[in-house]
């Protein structure tokens, strides 16, 4: 620590180059902790308790394959299985195409699956008596200021009806809320119909749904009875996959993008940029005083304390920049998800986070700073005097 | 007094690419402990080699030195670091201060080798400070100092250890008469009231009239001593 101030001055010497590179270590650790958030966020999409208890069938073809709905019993009917339901992507869209709103027509017992999504008894009963009803996310409610006892259109991007209108109406019947924030950020922005509405309007479905979620009577039992699930349509037109909640909705995402991947390619771009970046600056910055550092050399300082105090100014560096820039993520992060109207649900940067970032710091700290550094440790201290 | 530096047969020959340049032929020399000796010589007779060898900065080739009993030549590059840093204070013709740094700051530098206290290294700077006169210039940056100011600091740099010997390598080289002079005389004080041996390299007749004894050196001989 008595080298503190050395170190600090050397590195503060070319104060604009400093900063400029500061600024760019800043941006890259945003960048990681704003990213690793989504990668985060991604990864932890459908963990809760209640989610490890469901099952969600599927085609095994593609998700966007449609299933008999006649499998209800059947999947009913298998050892294990304590609650069935079915689902079908409605796909609505509220005023403007880009409004999408994650709109699902389910069956009246959907929400006895999900303990985790609170509405008050009397919304859900005249969800079950109103054939037009509709229950909306909290969340979603708030953005498009709706209330119980509104109409809504939604445009379906898939679903005429008879006359070949894609235009439907509903009426809001009750608020859903999300008890648990953090993993079920995504009820808030639900808008569910009834499924006899749904059914009885479309000519597209014809007996058809989208998936069957499944409620275990004993989680322990979830590979058995996703087994025996699948093998009720073993070589049939409409093979089926099942799944825990959570691999299902990594399987669904991943079939939209590989979000870890794109998230590692983007760090690696940017932070084999940042090496180059700082590692240039540091080389500058060594060159420039190698007149000063053989001074050092000269008053006794040894060549391995010469090498360390580089590697010490570089760590620093990165060290500085890389807090700094996750600081920033941290206090960007609510904002983000506030301003996301709740469409994304960012973790906030987690202590794996900032463990991983500072391991990052200093191996880049270490690795930007070794070619500089075993130059001055082979500093000869008569050339160097000499400027040669 | 005693010998404190003892040289025999030294030679050195630098490689420059394939050329090999010998810059200094077989010199003997015996310097006494307290005393003040001038080297000089035209450019490239090899004061500032001799120089760099005495004070542990380079290696002979051939021949040995002995430093107040100890043979330096046979020191490992971390030794002998610990060895300058214990036995020898550098004075420059440019100064060499870290331009960062306040004066303060510079004069510390050799104790952060030591295991002296915060408190206690900046005592000793300051006491070192106030020996070159520069007490109220503690906290000033070398570019806020003139050109002598900036030599006495690094006196001051080169003192605050309490070495035994102080090497001076073209010490005015960079200053006005007076500056050269005040710059001197504060080597002499050195010399005289605290002991310090002092082996310094100049171009100059009237720097060297402050040194007890003036070497020459010709294309990396002793030619003559003259005492002063």
């Amino acid at each position: 620590m008595k080298y503190m101030h050395l170190i600090w001055a050397a590195l503060f010497r070319r104060k604009t180059r400093t900063i400029l590179t500061l600024v760019s270590i800043i941006a890259a650790f945003l960048l990681f902790g704003l990213l690793d958030a989504v990668r985060t966020s991604f990864s932890q999409a459908g963990q809760s308790a209640n989610g490890a208890q469901r099952l969600q069938t599927s085609s095994k073809l593609s998700f966007i394959q449609t299933l008999p709905q006649s499998l209800e019993a059947q999947i009913g009917a298998v050892q294990g299985v304590k609650t069935v339901t079915y689902a079908n992507w409605f796909g609505g869209a509220y005023q403007d195409p880009h409004n999408q709103v994650f709109s699902f027509a389910v069956e009246p017992n959907y929400l006895d699956l999900y303990p985790e999504v609170a509405v008050s008894a009397a919304e859900r009963k005249a969800f079950d008596e109103t054939r037009t009803g509709a229950l909306v996310g909290e969340r979603l409610a708030q953005k498009y200021k709706w209330k119980v006892g509104d109409k809504i259109p939604l445009q379906s991007t898939i679903f005429p009806d008879k006359s070949g209108s894609k235009n439907w109406s509903f009426d809001v019947v009750g608020i859903l809320h999300s008890t648990d924030k953090k993993t079920g950020g995504f009820f808030d922005q639900m808008f569910l119909l009834n499924w006899k509405y749904f059914d009885e309007t479309t000519p597209y479905n014809r007996g058809q749904v989208g998936w069957y979620v499944t409620r275990v009577a004993d989680v322990n039992q979830a590979d058995r009875v996703a087994r025996a699930i699948d093998a009720i349509s073993a070589n049939s037109d409409h093979e089926t996959r099942t799944q825990t909640e959570q691999a299902a909705t990594a399987s669904w995402m991943k079939q939209l993008a590989d979000i870890g991947l794109i998230v590692g390619s983007i760090m690696g771009a940017v932070f084999f940029t940042l090496l180059l970046l700082s590692g240039n600056t540091m080389m500058q910055a060594v060159r420039e005083r190698t007149s000063e550092l053989a001074v050092l050399k000269t008053i006794g300082f040894s060549n391995v304390s010469v090498l360390a105090m580089v590697l010490a100014e570089s760590v620093l560096l990165l060290v500085i920049g890389g807090l700094l820039g996750l600081g920033i993520a941290s206090l960007l992060i609510p904002v983000v998800s506030a301003g996301s109207g709740g469409m994304l649900n960012l973790p906030t940067v987690g202590a794996d986070s900032w463990l991983l970032g500072i391991v990052l710091m200093v191996l880049i700290g270490l690795l930007v700073g070794s070619l500089p550094a075993w130059r001055a440790m082979r500093l000869n201290i008569v050339d160097a005097l000499a400027g040669r | 007094m005693g010998k404190l530096i003892e040289i025999r047969d030294l030679s050195k020959v630098y490689e420059r690419g394939r050329q090999k340049v010998e810059v200094l032929h077989h010199i003997d020399l015996d310097v006494d402990e307290g005393d003040f000796l001038a080297l000089m010589g035209p450019s490239g007779s090899g004061k500032t080699t001799l120089l760099n060898l005495i004070g542990g900065l380079d290696a002979p080739t051939a021949g040995s030195i002995s430093v107040g009993g100890q043979r330096i030549d046979q020191l490992g590059a971390g030794a002998l670091a610990k060895w300058r840093a214990a036995r020898v204070g550098f004075v420059f013709q440019f100064y060499n201060l870290m331009p960062m740094l306040s004066a303060q700051r510079n004069v510390e530098l050799p104790l952060l080798l030591t295991k002296l206290s915060s408190a206690e290294r900046k005592k000793r700077a300051a006491i070192a400070l106030q020996l070159v006169g520069l007490a109220d210039r503690a906290s000033h940056k070398p570019g806020e100092l003139s050109g002598g100011q900036q030599q006495r600091v690094s006196i001051a740099r080169a003192i605050v250890s309490d070495p035994t010997l102080l090497v001076c390598d073209e010490p005015t080289g960079d200053l006005d008469r007076q500056s050269a002079e005040e710059v001197l005389g504060l080597l002499r004080a050195l010399n005289r009231d605290h002991g310090k041996t002092v082996l310094m390299v100049t171009h100059d007749p009237k720097a060297a009239e402050y040194a007890n004894h003036t070497l020459h050196l010709d294309k990396g001989t002793l030619v003559e001593a003259v005492a002063a």
